[in-house]
């Protein structure tokens, strides 16, 4: 899909500008709503370090206290406890007028009042740049989300994807050292969400500024950020570059979330800074990813292996033999369900060729087979 | 289109006008005729013990603004009407101000509270609006006068020896209006305000403006409808107020309403009485028509 926009392409894989100096570092920070029995706390003792240049994405369901952290650095909320500098400066005494940092926010939040370009030069008038300056800028940001020739309409008067442009040059005019994204696709229908997503991309690379990005949609998560920090219940349980939590998620959660994972009994026999020795329930035994922090030594625990990873065999000699349930044929490929002999149901993803036929029928005895390092140990 | 279709048509129409017809002489009879009648009266002579004389003159308009010495014949402006005007005109400004000032930061205040609470305190600024006007009148009046609540309470507390003179002041009546058209500055207002996107106030917080910029820039423009609205609904009636200037002004302090009870009263004046009636509903549409243009202005140079 990238290959296709040679224009606009990234490479997906890139890893941040290595030497990158953290920007915002948000320590042991709790963020507790209510008190006595209504308390909630949505924040729970959550640190992070987001370098500079850094497309920064913080994915998790609803609830999972993403909004909460980034209300927290914008300044609209104040934590219970913990710190947050940027570069290196305390912000919390700060207002949300005095930090340097911009929110595009869910609902764009565009002053109804104001045409497309004054909106633009909001934040430079109020801080009292000169008028030269001003146009300078509001001009440039402009050309950068292609919204010239609307510059003079009333906001009411430009279409969804013109309003989200519009929001974030906004929030981009004053330049400010990180800017912050609630969610803004949500509201676009999906070929134009596709769009922007690359836009985005492309933005945070013309500008250079520090990208904090809050979503629930772990695509959108895996095809911008540089890394990703998946939430669950106000903490942070992995962070990482898309790969790195697609392809070695830490725990069931994130596994789950991410993608799509099958889970499997094993039985861990070993680990060492390499990864682990694992024993399946066929009694075969494999070498396996590990994160660290299993728990050392013997006993039961859960495997994750992506659908793609995973290839389908005969029945013979394979490390998960098992009854195929079912085939559904997806247009780019096929998924096959296969009836574990252990005890459960796993599914194998193949790309699909042209005129070429699928694998099997169902009732067929086969077998699945991973290679070594595929399987990921997880921590619950 | 058939003969059918056509007729259909014209029966339709003439039920629709039978149906109207009611709300339209109504609204003719009750509307439009008093305000004839006090055209052709502002023309006529006054009859010896009120009421008029049939018979057409310019003097009642002409009395307006100027008067004839008695004695000398000599012309001069009518300064004791001019006054009044004037009194009514600037009372009914600061009025509408204080409401502004009071009213403002007021509905703000409810519009910011959670949901279920901004209908009890909705409900807190109606409950006085229930109350006759007299008593409420009459409850300022306790409130200021001499004796009364505010002057003892500072007697009492030794930061003045001699109770202060409210009571028949231009100041008490400014109170009064206000406290009495208060609500009808809040409403409008909240219900702009209720309108507004707070998140548009957290964005102008996110660039860089300071609590008193955002009020400016971006709660005030758009909750301007609802201050137009406000203003004009306090304004308005205090050109025209009677009961308030009467009980607060103590007869001393006239104001519009006075002045034209007056002439239909004791001066037994009703053509003058109805002149000044007219020049009052004219000063009214006059002030309206440069409101709503300044600030219809004001929006295209912002907007």
């Amino acid at each position: 899909m990238l290959d296709s926009q040679p224009a606009k392409s990234f490479d997906q894989t890139q890893i941040p500008p290595s030497g990158g100096v953290p920007v915002i570092e948000i320590e042991n920070v709790t963020k507790i709503f209510g008190a006595g029995k209504e308390a909630f706390t949505a924040l729970d003792d959550v640190s992070v370090t987001i370098q500079s240049n850094e497309f920064f994405t913080l994915l998790g369901p609803s609830g999972c206290g993403k909004t909460t952290l980034l209300r927290v650095i914008a300044g609209f909320l104040d934590p219970t406890s913990g710190t947050v500098a940027l570069d290196g400066e305390d912000i919390l005494p700060m207002p949300p007028y005095e930090r340097p940092v911009n929110t595009v926010f869910q609902s764009y939040a565009l002053f109804p009042h104001l045409t497309v370009r004054q909106n633009i030069s909001f934040g430079l008038e109020m801080l009292n740049r000169p008028k030269s300056e001003i146009t300078e800028t509001v001009n440039e940001m402009l050309a950068l989300v292609q919204m010239e020739p609307m510059a003079d309409r009333k906001t009411s008067e430009i279409s969804g994807g013109q309003q989200q442009r519009v929001a974030l040059a906004r929030a981009l005019a004053p330049r400010p050292k990180v800017l912050l994204l609630d969610e803004p696709l949500s509201a676009l229908d999906f070929k134009l969400r596709k769009e922007m997503q690359l836009e985005l991309k492309r933005l945070q690379h013309e500008t250079g500024i520090t990208f904090v990005f809050v979503t629930h949609d772990q695509e959108e998560a895996l095809t911008m950020s540089d890394r990703i920090a998946v939430m669950k219940g106000g903490t942070i349980r992995q962070i990482g570059g898309p790969r790195d939590i697609y392809d070695h998620p830490a725990e069931r959660f994130v596994a789950d979330f991410i993608g799509d994972t099958n889970f499997i009994e094993a039985e861990l026999l070993s680990t060492s800074d390499a990864g682990a020795q694992v024993k399946l329930a066929s009694g075969m035994e494999i070498a396996a990813s590990a994160l660290g922090g299993e728990g050392s030594g013997s006993g039961r625990i859960t495997l994750a292996i992506r659908p793609e990873h995973a290839t389908l065999d005969g029945a013979n000699g394979a490390l998960l033999p098992g009854t195929l349930a079912d085939v559904v044929y997806f247009g780019t490929d096929t998924h096959y369900h296969v009836d574990l002999d252990s005890g459960g149901r796993f599914v194998v993803r193949r790309q699909n060729q042209p005129d070429q036929a699928q694998t099997g029928t169902v009732g067929d005895k086969v077998g699945i087979n991973f290679a070594p390092g595929i399987g990921q140990v997880l921590r619950d | 289109m058939s003969d059918h279709a056509l007729n259909r048509r014209r029966e339709e129409r003439r039920a629709r006008f039978l149906l109207l017809a009611p709300a339209m002489f109504l609204l003719l009879i009750a509307a439009s005729g008093p305000l004839l009648i006090v055209v052709v009266y502002s023309f006529l002579t006054p009859g010896d013990y009120g009421g008029v004389v049939w018979e057409f003159s310019t003097k009642a308009w002409f009395n307006v603004v100027a008067q004839i010495d008695f004695f000398t014949e000599e012309l001069t402006l009518a300064d004791a009407h001019l006054s009044v005007f004037w009194r009514s005109l600037k009372l009914s400004l600061i009025t509408a101000a204080m409401c502004l000032l009071i009213g403002f930061p007021t509905a703000y205040f409810i519009a910011t509270r959670p949901a279920g609470q901004r209908d009890i305190w909705m409900l807190l600024i109606m409950i006085p609006f229930w109350t006759n006007l007299l008593i409420r009148t009459f409850a300022i009046m306790e409130l200021i006068r001499n004796e009364g609540t505010v002057n003892s309470l500072l007697m009492a507390m030794g930061i003045i020896d001699e109770p202060i003179q409210m009571l028949f002041t231009e100041f008490a009546i400014m109170v009064g209006m206000t406290y009495v058209y208060l609500p009808l500055m809040i409403l409008p207002i909240y219900a702009s305000m209720e309108r507004l996107d707070f998140n548009l106030v957290e964005a102008g917080y996110d660039l860089y403006a300071t609590r008193m910029q955002v009020l400016r820039r971006v709660i005030f423009p758009l909750v301007k409808p609802g201050v137009v609205a406000g203003s004009i609904l306090v304004f308005v009636p205090c050109l025209g107020a009677y009961v308030t200037p009467r009980v607060l002004g103590g007869g001393t302090q006239l104001m519009l309403g006075n002045l034209i009870e007056l002439q239909f009263g004791q001066l037994r004046n009703w053509p003058l009485g109805a002149a000044l009636s007219l020049t009052l509903l004219m000063v009214v549409m006059v002030a309206l028509i440069f409101y709503v243009r300044a600030v219809g202005r004001e929006e295209q140079r912002h907007g």
